[in-house]
């Protein structure tokens, strides 16, 4: 994590974090990708085989963020200050097509959503969506829950992101902050396998209360049957293919 | 069986425990029989008059595959819950295994009374994610599709809520008017629902010959038409005694339980996204918001049927705003490499392109085969986009990372979040309500289910 981030007299940000630590809290938010065609092996003829990029790592946004974005950033970490929220809490801070996203500590996560509702600058009355993340089996915390908040009085939409382990997938339930988050978390819960400590009744919302695995995880299969079609065989769709 | 058998079977310890107990008297053999819990029944209906009923998924009145569990005092709903998950189809999922192109044609089916919102928001969230904008004629057909869109769905609500209070005139008068919309759909994009005509980077085609006159034959067809809604139900003494009051949800609730669109807006809050956070242009069209303060199924009943008028206003200024030029952008690695013609057959390629990549340009042809079965690099990021449908915030939140496949599509439907607000809207009311309040939501299960 750069250094840049903690400047324009901010409290010391989690900038300070160097070594292994660093390398846990660093947000990867891709998968590291090599080849082309999915073709591996002597198959490959084109020499695309041997790409490697690596996965993408959201950079750190500089002060000044630019608009109003150094406002609410200002504001939250004011909110944190008063309310004995360390600045550490909060990851990192991105600025990306014109949208900003706060990557935050999951501990801290009520209570930092508490502050972007409850305080006077911030008012984000209204959280829009919550949706889960998933990147990959390769991905460290590879699991994202993704808070999409909306703030009416300013008219100010930010987004607040949290990563997960998925052999420990444990996130905080932000319902007794935002209530509409009841049935979204339990469909982030159902399709991911994310579990919202604190929710009221975390139970399967789309698929069936007995159904084994999160279908939206990457390592879970599309399924699908091999369909023929005029004399050949389509295979289905996860198994076609794939470009990148 | 013999009698000893028989006996030992009638004592309750052992064997069937369901089997009545006998004993023998001067008389001959009495027995008496218990229902295995009939004394539990007995001892709870003593306590309380207290009835669980599940209504749906099966159920004319639910508003599609909507199972709602309501627990009843009386004609009293004590507690209500909705349970969903009947349509779910995994269209999120689904489109990580397709291109961004080909994902236009999930996506709009998702909420199949709001087809071209869908595929708005979609294409508008690659666009983001992509930098680039569509060109000024693509937004202006977007906007003219997704008004007529709006009347269509609002029509279906007409309808829809209608039959389920019982009016079946008003289906009748709802459905006739949707197929109005319906048909001048399928001749400015050539389908009627599931059109996949908004495509990342614009349009899939220009609008046909003749839309003009099409498009405001169609205006004055339902300006005459709309009255009928105002006659049959905006005075009318059953419609307002089954509404008025009714699914009571004020605004501090609304926005707790993250309400957006109609319902949010008869709360009092004019919260609508084409003024608010305006896009496609929507901040060049001349149109209000209506909102009212009573908070009850009636008036989001009004604020629909409004709502219709003023789309009728904005498809009007479309047409006049409609200026030549392209409907796609002009970036040859993102735009189809042909524009598609209409031939005899129906859809086809320009046969000058199809002739040009095979006898002239074997780059052109290698550029089209790539592109179509490939598709095209989206740069790594996230974005949230969101667009004012018929039933509020219909938000798309896409990541990329890098590919030429999403990484994720998540949809905020404002069925699956609305829909939320039924407990407290139906909790304390009657049953009778219950079907009141489930129309004023609106829920469309494709939607909800995804």
């Amino acid at each position: 994590m750069s250094g840049e981030q903690a400047s324009g007299g901010l409290p010391e940000t989690a900038a300070e974090h160097t070594g292994p630590d660093t390398e846990e809290r660093e947000v990867v938010a891709g998968r590291p990708r090599k080849g082309m065609f999915g073709v591996t092996g002597t198959g490959d003829t084109s020499g695309y085989g041997g790409l490697r990029l690596p996965a993408y790592v959201p950079p750190a946004a500089e002060r000044p963020f630019g608009g109003w974005f150094d406002e609410v950033a200002d504001g939250l970490f004011e909110g944190m200050n008063n309310r004995g929220v360390p600045p550490e809490a909060v990851l990192r801070i991105t600025v990306d097509r014109e949208e900003i996203t706060f990557y935050v500590d999951p501990e801290y996560l009520v209570e930092i959503c508490r502050i972007f509702r409850d305080e006077q600058r911030l008012r984000f009355e209204f959280c829009s969506s919550v949706s889960g993340v998933d990147y990959g089996p390769e991905v460290p915390r590879r699991l994202h829950s993704v808070y999409h908040l909306t703030s009416m009085t300013y008219r100010r939409r930010i987004r607040v992101e949290v990563a997960v382990d998925a052999e420990e997938p444990r996130v905080p339930s932000v319902v007794e902050v935002y209530p509409t988050a009841d049935f979204q978390e339990r469909e982030a819960w159902d399709m991911f396998g994310i579990v919202y400590e604190g929710h009221p009744g975390l139970t399967r919302i789309l698929m069936p209360d007995d159904w084994h695995g999160h279908p939206q995880r990457k390592d879970y299969p599309l399924g699908g049957i091999p369909v023929e079609y005029q004399g050949a065989e389509v295979p289905p769709p996860d198994q076609r293919r794939s470009y990148t | 069986m013999s009698i000893d058998a028989d006996q030992a079977a009638g004592s309750r310890s052992g064997g069937d425990p369901f089997s009545a107990e006998a004993r023998e008297t001067t008389e001959g053999r009495v027995y008496t029989v218990t229902g295995g819990d009939w004394d539990d029944f007995l001892d709870d209906a003593d306590r309380e008059e207290r009835v669980v009923i599940n209504l749906g998924p099966q159920h004319p009145s639910t508003h599609g595959v909507l199972r709602l569990v309501l627990e009843l005092e009386g004609e009293r709903v004590t507690k209500a819950r909705s349970v969903i998950g009947y349509l779910h189809t995994g269209i999120e999922k689904n489109t990580e295994y397709r291109t961004w192109t080909q994902g236009v044609t999930f996506v709009t089916r998702m909420d199949y009374l709001a087809p071209l919102y869908n595929e708005a928001a979609y294409c508008m969230g690659v666009e983001k994610l992509l930098g680039i904008s569509a060109p000024k004629r693509a937004e202006t057909i977007r906007v003219l599709l997704m008004e007529l869109n709006r009347i269509s769905s609002h029509l279906v609500f007409l309808a829809t809520g209608a039959m389920e209070l019982g009016s079946t005139t008003g289906m009748t008068y709802g459905f006739r008017d949707r197929e109005e919309v319906l048909h001048l759909l399928e001749f400015l994009t050539g389908l009627r629902m599931n059109h996949a005509f908004i495509r990342p980077g614009g349009v899939a085609q220009d609008l046909p010959e003749n839309h003009r006159e099409k498009i405001l034959e169609f205006c004055k067809v339902m300006d005459s038409r709309l009255t009928d809604y105002d006659k049959l139900f905006s005075g009318q003494p059953i419609w307002k005694q089954r509404l008025q009051g009714v699914g009571h949800l004020p605004l501090d609730a609304c926005l707790a339980l993250g309400t957006s669109g109609p319902i949010l807006r008869s709360a009092g809050l004019g919260w609508d996204l084409r003024k608010i956070q305006p896009y496609c242009g929507y901040e060049e069209y001349d149109f209000e918001v209506p909102t009212s303060t009573d908070a009850d199924c009636f008036a989001r009943f009004l604020l629909r049927v409004e709502e219709i008028r003023q789309s009728l206003r904005i498809v009007r200024q479309c047409v006049d705003k409609l200026e030549s030029g392209p409907v796609m952008v002009e970036d040859p690695k993102i735009a189809w490499p042909a524009q598609l013609t209409v031939g005899p057959d129906g859809m086809g390629n320009s046969l000058e392109h199809v002739r040009k990549i095979m006898g002239q340009s074997m780059e052109s042809l290698i550029h089209h085969f790539k592109l179509v079965t490939e598709g095209f690099d989206v740069p790594p990021g996230q974005v949230y986009v969101p667009v004012e449908a018929p039933r509020g915030e219909l938000g798309y939140h896409m990541v990329s990372d890098g590919g030429t496949r999403p990484m994720r599509v998540h949809v905020r439907d404002p069925s699956f979040v609305n829909l939320q607000a039924f407990p407290a809207m139906a909790e304390g009311g009657l049953v009778a309500d219950v079907i009141a309040v489930v129309a004023s939501i609106d829920p469309v299960m494709g939607g909800v289910d995804r």
